[in-house]
């Protein structure tokens, strides 16, 4: 059952071969018995998770279940959940318990889906180790000295060590594609609007977006089923005609053409990842596909974009935790100038801090035209590139992230090379691509390496089929972490 | 040498909208504080806006009505405005910075030189903040946050106008047009529906442009008048001094009939504009702004000239159309009257019923005597069933009180007119039978002999006789 696929525990439960009460509470005791090591939750509440098992339970004695009825899900602590505390990974919100569910959460409520627990994540989502969370940093399943990625850490450890059939995640430049190549399975961050920011704590609004994280192709199409979807309360959702992602997966992959940016193929990225990359490519070739070499011209500008961009829209973002309405506020403040400064000094940890300062920077007045404005022209730039790509290719190819998985404490001393690890994922935030990693190696240190996917805009289908097909042809996304093994 | 005073009005007017800016949660007034605040009011984690098209409506009604369709900005862009305020739960309001949804337009005014046009630079859309309550709470402040993502536009003026009178005309221009006009906002100034920003400053004749104060939140004519008249004096006897005019913002004090320092230019924020990532930019389709035009009301000045048609005098038709209410109330049943009803009507409806609203703080859609009742007892009068005077002083007031139709109060009361000819033949010919006196009197060549003869008439018949038909068999029956 820990290893099972969503369609197998969809099988079950619907067969009654198990209750999704015995499955939850299996999960449940997998999760306290390995969250000490990894400490992938920040939240468990095993009663509440328990109280949806059985709803779940008699929606399935009734006939009335859906794919995902009975099925845990474990949520990054990004998304507020309604009557469950939601901290964000922060001390700004330690003590914060939602009085609404978000988008996404009413989505898999509806669909019967159990809620497993919060998820442990970098700081309001800042960081590619999920080392800056107040709550400790996450722990890599494959091997505990190293991080497992980040922002969505939490949520791709749990996955991992099969303490949760699946998860959610969010993406801002690269947080549940980075943190899914660094620990071995399948993430998808798909087209901007398509899964509703409703009730997903805004890091930067227009590159936010929230996504599947689970160990198949096929697994994120079921749950993407479930998360999107157009809704009125965020103006950025678009609206546009349901699609089942599940209805392509077995084309068979003949004539794709997968575009290989030679730019990602360059300094930076290291030799036992791009073996397994190279490896992968032959695979796909054996499946059908057609290699067409492509260029990127203007992806080595999207660091220094999106870290203006980013920080820009979180600096104005995070003002809302002034200590004032929720959340932390200082014990002791001279007037209200000094209680924003020591509670916000307080609540927030050194990289929230540090972009706050960066985006204020860049919106200030005098610099605003040479950062900000500059950094949209540079966007338009690299979305130009890949409009261009695909006309001459129908998905983007290469590394997800130029390592494996590093050791923790390794690069937080360093932001630079910390935010290196997100250049082949933050292009497609900035455009607004959908852009998935999946398994397809190990590297040095017998860790796992993601094939970083991206697609035209809305080809999600397309997308997932490719990555099915090839896990149909290989096992990578089938191992486990030794050690953990179920 | 004189002086030139200038000046140039933000106006923050509440649009008429129920729910708010950016969020369901309703803009009621007077609700015990921090019960019209919803999630995306208070500003929860997780929470988004979506823009009000009521308010966007509102907005581009005020477009067509300053300037037509080519001041409508077929795109406009929602910006933040960040800074830090108990009572600004976002820690940024959302406005409109670069890319306003309505530029240019103008508002025309009467001075004593005669009209005169005030340019329009902007009016954009923008929420309001909370209200911080400093004086109920020692040692702290109270945040209600029910005003908090209230719809307002913000009505940007060029400093075009020359004295405080011309700003208070200009302002109750404005007022006027929005409220009564095109209907977007309900203008009380004390709810804070309607607040003026006057930006101040003094030059020679023909000189440069002087260094501004601005004025925040005028919420009444009379303090715009005085707060604009005392900065001018601030502002004069500082230059006239050989001193220099500091750029800042400044209060007025009614109390103290005074305005103060609040912040200098240097203290400025820095409101680090940028376009909310989290509103598409706002596009408006062709479409849109034909179906507003469509639905705009007639303007009442059309509605006066409609009024003047009909026969009533300039005068009337002025105070019939002075509010978009009686306006409404008033055509459609005096376009159905007959001519001989009309001043009858006109006169009801600016006289005891407008009295009787006052009374009761009602506006006109509100009346408790309806259109269809008036029309009925205008009848009534008109064909003699009852006299104007008993229609007037009673039955009005009869059916304000709930007791009936014309008819029921007429027969209730007792107050039918005597309009048989023959039934008053008959009293005419006793009262002059017994008042062979005054007969003698008048035909004698006293006129005042006829009043009172009539009288004695109206007094037989307890005032039921029609007048017109007395005074006529009267002379008659006299002169026969």
């Amino acid at each position: 059952m820990l290893n099972a696929s969503l369609k197998e525990l969809s099988a079950a439960l619907a067969q009654k071969k198990i209750s999704s009460a015995e499955l939850t509470k299996l999960f449940l005791d997998r999760t306290s018995k390995l969250n000490g090591a990894l400490n992938a939750f920040i939240t468990v509440d095993a009663e509440k998770s328990l109280a949806q098992a059985r709803a779940a339970d008699g929606r399935i004695a009734k006939d009335d279940a859906e794919p995902l009825t009975g099925v845990p899900v474990a949520h990054k602590d990004i998304f507020v959940a309604k009557g469950w505390r939601t901290t964000c990974g922060s001390k700004m919100l330690s003590n914060f318990v939602s009085p609404y569910d978000a988008h996404v959460i009413g989505r898999f409520n509806d669909a019967g889906a159990v809620i497993l627990g919060k998820t442990n994540m970098d700081e309001f989502a800042m960081g590619s180790s999920s080392e800056t969370s107040f709550y400790g940093p996450v722990r890599n399943p494959w091997n505990p000295d190293c991080v497992p990625g980040g922002s969505s850490g939490g949520s791709a450890a749990a996955v991992a060590a099969r303490m949760t059939p699946a998860a959610t995640g969010t993406d801002t430049g690269g947080s549940i594609r980075q943190p899914a190549a660094l620990s071995g399975l399948s993430g998808l961050k798909p087209t901007y609007g398509l899964v509703s920011r409703y009730g997903m704590i805004a890091f930067a609004s227009s590159l936010d977006q929230g996504g599947p994280m689970a160990k198949s192709a096929q697994d994120l199409a079921l749950l993407l089923n479930v998360m999107a979807g157009f809704d009125p309360n965020d103006s950025t959702s678009v609206e546009r005609a349901r699609e089942d992602y599940v209805r392509d997966l077995e084309k068979p992959l003949a004539g794709l053409r997968i575009g290989v940016p030679k730019e990602h193929f360059g300094e930076g990225l290291a030799a036992d990842v791009g073996k397994e990359v190279e490896a992968a490519f032959k695979e796909l070739e054996k499946l059908g596909a057609k290699r067409v070499p492509i260029s990127l011209p203007n992806s080595g500008l999207s660091v220094p974009a999106y870290y203006v961009i980013a920080p820009a829209e979180a600096s104005s973002n995070l003002s809302r935790f002034d200590g004032v309405r929720y959340g932390h506020r200082a014990k002791e403040y001279r007037d209200l100038a000094d209680m924003y400064r020591r509670t916000r000094a307080e609540g927030f940890g050194a990289e929230v801090r540090r972009r706050i300062l960066i985006g204020t920077y860049v919106l200030s007045h005098g610099y605003y035209d040479a950062y900000y404005i500059k950094a949209q022209k540079i966007r338009r730039l690299i979305a130009n590139d890949f409009i261009e790509a695909f006309k001459r290719c129908d998905l983007v190819v290469g590394p997800t992230s130029p390592t494996v998985a590093f050791k923790i404490g390794a690069k937080a001393a360093d932001p630079v090379q910390m935010y290196l690890n997100d250049i082949y994922t933050i292009p497609a935030n900035l455009a607004g691509l959908p852009a998935m990693s999946i398994p397809c190696g190990f590297g040095k240190g017998k860790l796992p390496v993601g094939l970083h996917i991206v697609g035209n805009y809305f080809s999600e289908a397309r997308m997932l089929n490719a990555a099915h097909q090839y896990q149909k042809a290989t096992d990578w996304h089938q191992r486990a972490p030794a050690g953990i093994q179920p | 040498m004189n002086w030139e005073i200038v000046i140039g009005l933000e106006t923050h007017a509440q649009l008429s909208t129920a729910s708010k800016m950016f969020s369901g949660g309703s803009t009621a007034f007077g609700a015990p504080p921090n019960t019209q605040a919803n999630a995306v009011d208070i500003a929860l984690p997780g929470v988004l806006p979506v823009a009000n098209k009521g308010a966007i409506e509102r907005a581009i009604r005020f477009g067509l009505a300053v300037g037509g369709e080519k001041v409508i900005n077929r795109r406009s862009v929602f910006a933040r405005k960040n800074y830090f305020y108990p009572d600004l739960p976002k820690g940024y309001q959302i406005s409109q910075y670069e890319l306003p949804i309505v530029k240019g337009g103008e508002i025309r005014i009467l001075t004593k030189n005669g009209e005169k046009a005030i340019r329009l630079t902007r009016a954009h859309l923008e929420e309001d903040a909370g209200k911080s309550l400093h004086e109920a709470f020692q040692d702290m402040s109270g945040i209600d946050l029910n005003r908090a993502g209230v719809p307002l536009l913000e009505i940007v003026s060029e400093p075009d106008m020359r004295s405080a009178e011309e700003a208070v005309a200009y302002a109750k221009a404005l007022h006027f047009l929005i409220v009564e006009e095109i209907e977007i906002c309900d203008g009380n100034m004390q709810e804070g529906s309607f607040r003026c920003d006057a930006n101040v400053s003094v030059r020679r004749p023909g000189a440069p442009l002087g260094t501004r104060a601005e004025i925040k939140n005028l919420n009444s004519f009379r303090f715009l008048e005085r707060a604009i008249e005392f900065e001018v004096k601030r502002q004069i006897e500082i230059l006239e001094d050989g001193g220099k005019i500091v750029q800042e913002t400044r209060l007025y004090d009614p109390d103290r009939d005074e305005t103060r320092s609040m912040r200098t230019k240097e203290e400025a924020h820095d409101y680090r504009y940028f376009p909310d990532p989290d509103l598409p930019p706002l596009t408006i389709a062709e479409e849109l702004i034909e179906k507003i035009k469509k639905s705009m009301p007639e303007s009442l000045r059309a509605q006066r000239d409609k009024i003047v048609e009909l026969g009533l005098s300039i005068q009337q038709a002025n105070q019939l159309t002075g509010s978009r209410s009686t306006s409404t109330f008033a055509l459609p049943l005096l376009a159905d009257a007959s001519p001989k009803e009309r001043p009858i009507l006109a006169n009801w409806i600016l006289g005891p019923l407008s009295a009787k609203l006052n009374e009761e703080n009602l506006s006109f859609d509100q009346s408790k005597v309806s259109s269809d009742q008036l029309k009925a007892l205008s009848k009534h009068v008109s064909d003699g069933m009852v006299s104007n005077t008993a229609a007037t002083a009673v039955i009005l007031f009869a059916m304000w009180n709930g007791e009936g139709s014309a008819d029921e109060i007429i027969e209730k009361r007792g107050l039918k007119q005597i309009s048989d000819a023959s039934a008053i033949e008959k009293i005419v010919d006793q009262v002059l039978a017994a008042n062979a006196k005054q007969v003698e009197d008048y035909r004698a060549g006293k006129e005042k002999a006829f009043n009172s003869l009539v009288g004695q008439v109206m007094k037989a018949t307890q005032g039921k006789a029609n007048p017109a038909q007395v005074n006529e068999i009267l002379k008659r029956k006299l002169t026969g």
